[in-house]
């Protein structure tokens, strides 16, 4: 606890108070407490099913919590429409599978949102995204689809698509989980690049040198619950929770 | 290098020279060969179907050259010929294409026509220079102004009562009309039964379900028998605007099934992302998921649109002239009957729609390929 408390010190980026969610009747977030400070950067790993994608597709609304508080920049993630909006405006988020637009160049699927949900006129809307593209090193990709890119060219598309949207958060869901080895690497060096940029990030990884690189924290789930969380080397010199020890054993090697 | 030595390491000096493959497998021998004579089954079969194609082609060449009739004036010079009977199918054109429309007024319906053409092309044409003038056009200009061409009652024009319209014209009213509403209204059904509101997703399935349970001929005799019972004795609806509607309706429902299965193919992460952009409802449906899923089922959409054209010949079972009843009618005319009369009547009809149809096919495989250009192409 005594790390959360530390990051309470401003009202927290994000929030999450007590929260519950049941698929079914399977109990897949358990009374999940969690303060995210603005400019902190979490990892959250764990085994698969143990919740950590679910808790973070709660904090912009993919999901519906049925218990307790999320906050994110003061707004409850209720389910109401016009509050989900608001939320999701502040909010980018990066899938495992990109989930690029395939119907739509580079360029438009940067632009997109901006347009139609910031009202961004169209030519600002292509400066911003030549800004983000050439950030995450692909501008020379802007009038190509999706499917003509690598997945690690993809991945970052997927980012910079994120980014146009100025959000005051990341979310990324596994992002380097369904590339190729070879190209984690541009992956990751993006996030690294996006994390020094002073952007408050929330990643489910399992990607450890990532962990160890970046993060202020680095909190570990299983079974649904927040077994253990804290700064990247005290959890990986010394981990406390049995679970956290044999998931580390597993991982790292 | 013997079989040996093979196992041998050993670094090769110079790369081999890439050669023609062998003689069967290349040019048109190698296709025959690949492709029609691969072994004894296949074989026979090609002859046997080679059999079939020059029979058949040898009837149709006979009945519809050799031993037709081009040019005369009465059923007296078909007689003779058991053929096509050309002279009749151009001494009952007008009747196919117009019925019973009044003649002096059917320079209307041939402006009608003409600019309805032009405007489906432009539609249709991709690189049209302004696609947003030739929509609006199509969906809000045509419609009044066609109408109004038609029916008359303003500038002069002499009023046509709808009872008067046939052949070719209520073919093409019931059949444009029938498709431009039965794609969106299909789309809403689709999108109602996948929606999260019990209320739309119900009358959803209802409706869909209850439109498809019954064929169109009911619809149709519900529509212009029944409905009269239901509404107040002196509301009666106009005849073809009944039976537009239960056409339309009646589409809209098979449409919505073909929509659904596109949407049910749209992985859920595209829905989420748009989700997670902050696109609404309705922004993530229509610039996300509904151009993808629409595309997805060009074919099953084309394919209720030829279905629907051809169904716009049930329409004369409430009374309507539409062009197969107006075939029909001129069967009857003792001017023109011979045993081949019949037969060039309906050859014609067959051609007729078969042109239209066939249309639709390849402007779908046209745009189908089109819209495939970009983004399938891989690196």
């Amino acid at each position: 606890m005594s790390m959360s408390e530390t990051n309470t010190n401003a009202e927290p980026m994000i929030r999450l108070a007590n929260v519950n969610k049941w698929y079914g009747d399977f109990h897949v977030l358990r009374d999940i407490n969690l303060n995210v400070a603005s400019g902190e950067r979490i990892v959250i790993c764990g085994p698969s099913g143990s919740g950590k994608s679910t808790m973070i597709r709660c904090i912009n609304g993919l999901e519906e919590h049925q218990q307790g508080i999320i906050t994110v920049d003061g707004i409850e993630v209720a389910h109401n429409l016009k509050k989900l909006h608001e939320v999701r405006r502040e909010v980018g988020m990066v899938f495992q599978q990109f989930n690029l637009f395939p119907h739509l160049t580079v360029m438009e699927n940067c632009t997109l949102a901006p347009i139609w949900v910031r009202k961004m006129p169209k030519k600002d809307a292509e400066m911003l995204a030549r800004k983000f593209l050439e950030r995450v090193r692909i501008p020379e990709q802007a009038d190509k689809y999706p499917g003509q890119l690598s997945g690690g060219q993809q991945q970052r598309v997927a980012i910079a698509r994120a980014l146009c949207m100025n959000p005051k958060i990341m979310l990324f869901d596994e992002p380097t989980s369904s590339l190729d080895p070879e190209m984690i690497k541009e992956v990751l060096d993006t996030m690294v690049d996006l994390a020094e940029s002073g952007m408050t990030m929330l990643v489910v990884t399992h990607e450890m040198g990532f962990a160890r690189q970046v993060a202020d924290r680095v909190i570990f789930m299983d079974e649904g619950t927040i077994l253990e969380q804290n700064e990247p080397k005290e959890f990986f010199a010394n981990p406390k929770h049995e679970r956290t020890k044999a998931f580390l054993a597993q991982v790292l090697h | 290098m013997s079989g040996e030595d093979a196992n041998r390491p050993f670094v090769r000096e110079e790369l081999l020279p890439a050669l023609a493959p062998p003689m069967q497998y290349r040019g048109v021998i190698g296709w025959l060969r690949a492709h029609l004579f691969i072994n004894v089954l296949n074989s026979v079969l090609t002859l046997i179907v080679f059999a079939a194609i020059i029979y058949f082609v040898n009837v149709m060449w006979h009945f519809f050259f050799v031993n037709a009739t081009f040019t005369g004036v009465a059923r007296e010079d078909c007689l003779p010929n058991p053929g096509a009977c050309y002279p009749y199918l151009k001494a009952n054109m007008g009747f196919f294409i117009y019925a019973f429309y009044p003649e002096p007024e059917r320079w209307r319906v041939n402006i009608a026509a003409l600019y309805s053409l032009l405007s489906i092309l432009a539609l249709l044409w991709p690189s049209f220079p302004s696609r947003k003038l030739s929509a609006v056009n199509f969906f809000v200009l045509l419609p009044v102004i066609v109408f109004f061409l038609l029916y008359g009652g303003v500038f002069g024009l002499q009023v046509v009562e709808t009872y008067q319209w046939g052949g070719m014209i209520v073919t093409f009213v019931v059949a444009i009309t029938g498709i431009v509403f039965s794609l969106p209204l299909g789309i809403f059904l689709a999108l109602g039964r996948r929606s999260k509101m019990a209320a739309i997703r119900m009358l959803s399935i209802v409706f869909i379900e209850v439109w498809r349970g019954v064929p169109l001929v009911t619809v149709l005799f519900m529509a212009s028998i029944m409905l009269p019972l239901f509404l107040p004795s002196d509301m009666s609806p106009d005849k073809l605007l009944r039976a537009l509607v239960g056409v339309t309706l009646f589409s809209s429902a098979y449409m919505a099934e073909v929509v659904r299965g596109g949407l049910q193919a749209i992985p859920k992460g595209q829905y989420e992302a748009a989700s997670a952009l902050g696109l609404s409802y309705w922004q993530g449906m229509i610039f996300i998921v509904l151009p993808q899923a629409l595309k997805k089922v060009i074919p099953g959409i084309v394919n209720t649109f030829i279905g629907l054209f051809k169904d716009t010949s049930l329409v004369f079972i409430v009374g309507l002239v539409d062009f197969l009843k107006a075939i029909d009618m001129s069967l009857v005319n003792p001017n023109w009957a011979t045993p081949w009369t019949r037969y060039s009547g309906y050859a014609f009809g067959a051609l007729f729609y078969f042109i239209c149809c066939w249309s639709m096919s390849r402007y779908s495989v046209y745009m189908e390929n089109r819209l495939s250009a970009g983004e399938n192409k891989k690196v």
